[in-house]
């Protein structure tokens, strides 16, 4: 099948990325000549649990941890569900959630349904941002408790990009005796994380958000960090992650983190000058535009960007008749009525929320993408506000 | 990712008269910013009461801009009278059909034409007299009843896909539970009250038996494992069989006569007498 990749500017990297060329490569003798259990006794399969701990130490250079440190699950989503829910497990007697209002919902629904998932009630106190995106550090410390087991912030922001001070909140937290876990699907291989010089316990990476494949993720646990597993089944990965591994992702997120190590200057140069030339360009060239998440707490690949008295859904069509990918916190394509629960929690108003675009690049992007991004959209916006009721040339 | 119609794309990205109609004599203005879309619908009506002329502006998605431009489409030449029986179904079908999470979207095409019509005549809308039930898209009782009725749903999220009602803070889920069961047996009763007045051959009663049974009195009993078939009807006497857990239940007597007989007498005749086949 031909999805036509080559033809398409790829500008929606925050929901998936291409899988590196390189990181194929690596895969492909996975998935045909060495297809042995890294779990047998025969060399056959001993040769695959070698791969596996060779990609396990690529991950854990990448964090600055310990290989033994490295966990390999399915996704993201399942590294937060084993986190929170261990933390919780091991701390019987505290029955306290910290996180924030703009969290993924694999962890904003997550939280929601503690209470069924452990029959337990939980009390869960979900952190403000003010309008650029940003926490309030004061409201953190006050949040913390007795009572609170773990705290659930997220590195980075998905839709805005905007990097939180889990640093600093971990520290924070490790001093009061509670647990600090860290959604860091979106920041791991954007910019340096060095776990050995923080307090973090818990910390969630996903494959398929740098270059590697869909289907494999991994969740670092602090050496001495009290844990409970999350699938028990066979002592694969140390009895802490029961079932088979998913032999030939797990060497490709290998793969994946050398090349974003070895990337990330250009990551830091290249892809934030690219970025902030479109954002500059789209903000200079479409009247009633807006920046949504603080300037320069950011990721250096992600802009949100509100085109006010327009749909987002639409925009997106729009753009797609010229292969420009990208996503948006609209009612309409999120599938449920309302806007994005990250922009109303920042106050951003109905006029903008409905009409925000997520632009978030990779290192597969180029300068002449750009260009001609910067060149399709202000006729984009302008269409459809010729047909927004809401649309006064005049007075804007 | 949404699956539309070629139809609604091609509306989508060639939308028909956008604009404002010159001297325009009915104008409608439904949906807001705040609720992710809007249209504001403008018609000139002619002294023979035909709609001569349409234009929209709307705020909103593919599915909302293509079904405007529908609309518009639909009523430019058609008289009044006949727009006025214009419903969101029949602008979706005109599209090829909607996703069902954008229906509402053809429900707000067909309530800017009525609010347009309604200006033309220098009317108040029924409608809006109603009592909000959603207070976050500001959807009225009167609507979501209309809805439930001519689209015949089942759900609350239908009543949500079609009238927006409940996909907010989804407080009024509750609310919405008692407006569907409550419209959904008046649905019930009132055709069937105007067909039993008429005299009904035995064929016909038999047919209308057999519908009744296929439709509500066997699904019912087939959750407590049990099932029905009908025998023989003769004159006002329906013989009926009882079988699976019913067979040999204490209280399949008062099954037939509390359940089966009171509905086989609400909605086919009320003479109607259900005996079991021994």
């Amino acid at each position: 099948m031909d999805c036509g990749s080559d033809k398409v500017i790829y500008m929606d990297n925050n929901a998936t990325t291409r899988v590196a060329p390189e990181v194929v490569d690596a895969m492909m003798p996975f998935l045909t000549d060495c297809y042995g259990n890294p779990s047998s006794m025969h060399i056959f399969g001993g040769q695959v649990e070698r791969a596996i701990n060779e990609a396990r130490e690529s991950i854990a250079k990448l964090l600055g941890a310990e290989p033994d440190e490295i966990i390999f699950t399915s996704c993201g989503t399942e590294s937060d569900s084993t986190a929170v829910l261990s933390g919780l497990q091991t701390s019987p007697e505290k029955r306290h959630v910290v996180t924030t209002r703009v969290e993924h919902p694999a962890i904003k629904s997550l939280c929601d349904n503690l209470d069924i998932l452990t029959g337990h009630k939980h009390k869960i106190t979900r952190l403000q941002v003010a309008d650029d995106g940003t926490l309030d550090m004061d409201q953190y410390k006050e949040s913390l408790t007795e009572d609170t087991a773990i705290v659930s912030v997220m590195w980075a922001n998905n839709e805005t990009g905007v990097i939180f001070p889990v640093e600093e909140m971990a520290t924070i937290a490790r001093e009061k005796g509670i647990l600090f876990h860290t959604d860091a699907v979106q920041a791991v291989g954007k910019i340096p994380i060095n776990l050995k010089e923080n307090n973090i316990d818990f910390l969630s990476v996903s494959g398929h958000k740098l270059h590697a494949p869909k289907g494999v993720g991994v969740l670092y646990v602090r050496k001495g960090t009290p844990f409970i597993p999350f699938l028990n089944g066979g002592h694969q990965e140390h009895g802490r992650r029961g079932g088979t591994e998913n032999v030939a992702s797990i060497v490709g997120l290998g793969m994946a983190c050398k090349l974003a190590a070895e990337k990330m200057e250009e990551e830091n140069t290249r892809i934030r000058y690219l970025r902030d030339k479109l954002e500059a360009g789209l903000l200079e060239r479409v009247p009633c535009s807006m920046l949504n998440g603080h300037k320069t707490d950011r990721l250096p690949n992600t802009s949100n960007i509100s085109f006010e008295f327009v749909e987002g859904e639409a925009i997106l069509l729009y753009m797609d008749r010229y292969k420009i990918c990208a996503s948006s916190g609209s009612a309409c394509t999120s599938g449920s009525l309302e806007p994005s629960h990250v922009l109303r929690a920042m106050g951003v108003p109905f006029t903008a929320a409905h009409g925000s675009i997520r632009y978030s690049l990779s290192i597969y992007n180029t300068e002449e993408e750009i260009d001609l991004v910067l060149d399709k959209m202000p006729a984009i916006i302008a269409t459809l506000r010729e047909m927004s009721p809401f649309w006064n040339k005049e007075e804007n | 990712m949404w699956e539309y119609t070629d139809k609604v794309k091609e509306h989508f990205t060639n939308p028909r008269n956008v604009g404002e109609v010159k001297g325009a004599n009915g104008l409608g203005e439904v949906g807001s910013l705040a609720c992710g879309d809007a249209l504001k619908l403008s018609i000139k009506v002619d002294d023979n009461g035909i709609i001569t002329d349409a234009q929209f502006k709307t705020f909103g998605c593919a599915s909302a801009i293509a079904s405007s431009s529908a609309l518009t489409e639909m009523i430019k030449g058609m008289p009044l009278v006949e727009a006025e029986k214009i419903t969101n179904e029949d602008i979706a079908d005109f599209l090829g059909g909607l996703p069902k999470e954008k229906m509402h979207c053809s429900v707000m095409g067909r309530e800017g034409l009525e609010a347009a019509i309604a200006n033309y005549r220098g009317v108040i809308l029924p409608m809006a007299e109603g009592e909000v039930v959603c207070e976050c898209f500001g959807v009225t009782d009167l609507e979501i009843i209309r809805a439930i009725r001519e689209s015949d749903l089942r759900s609350v999220e239908e009543i949500t896909n079609f009238t927006k009602a409940g996909g907010g803070c989804g407080k009024c889920e509750d609310r919405l539970r008692d407006i569907l069961q409550q419209t959904v047996e008046g649905l019930q009763v009132e055709p069937q009250k105007a067909q039993k007045e008429q005299r009904m051959t035995t064929l016909q009663k038999i047919k209308k038996i057999e519908e009744v049974m296929e439709r509500e009195i066997k699904p019912t009993l087939k959750k407590d494992g049990g099932d029905i078939e009908l025998i023989d009807v003769d004159g006002d006497f329906v013989t009926v069989s009882l079988r699976g857990a019913c067979a040999g239940c204490q209280s399949s007597r008062t099954t037939l006569k509390v359940y089966v007989e009171k509905k086989l007498r609400e909605q086919v005749s009320d003479s109607l007498i259900v005996e079991e086949d021994k």
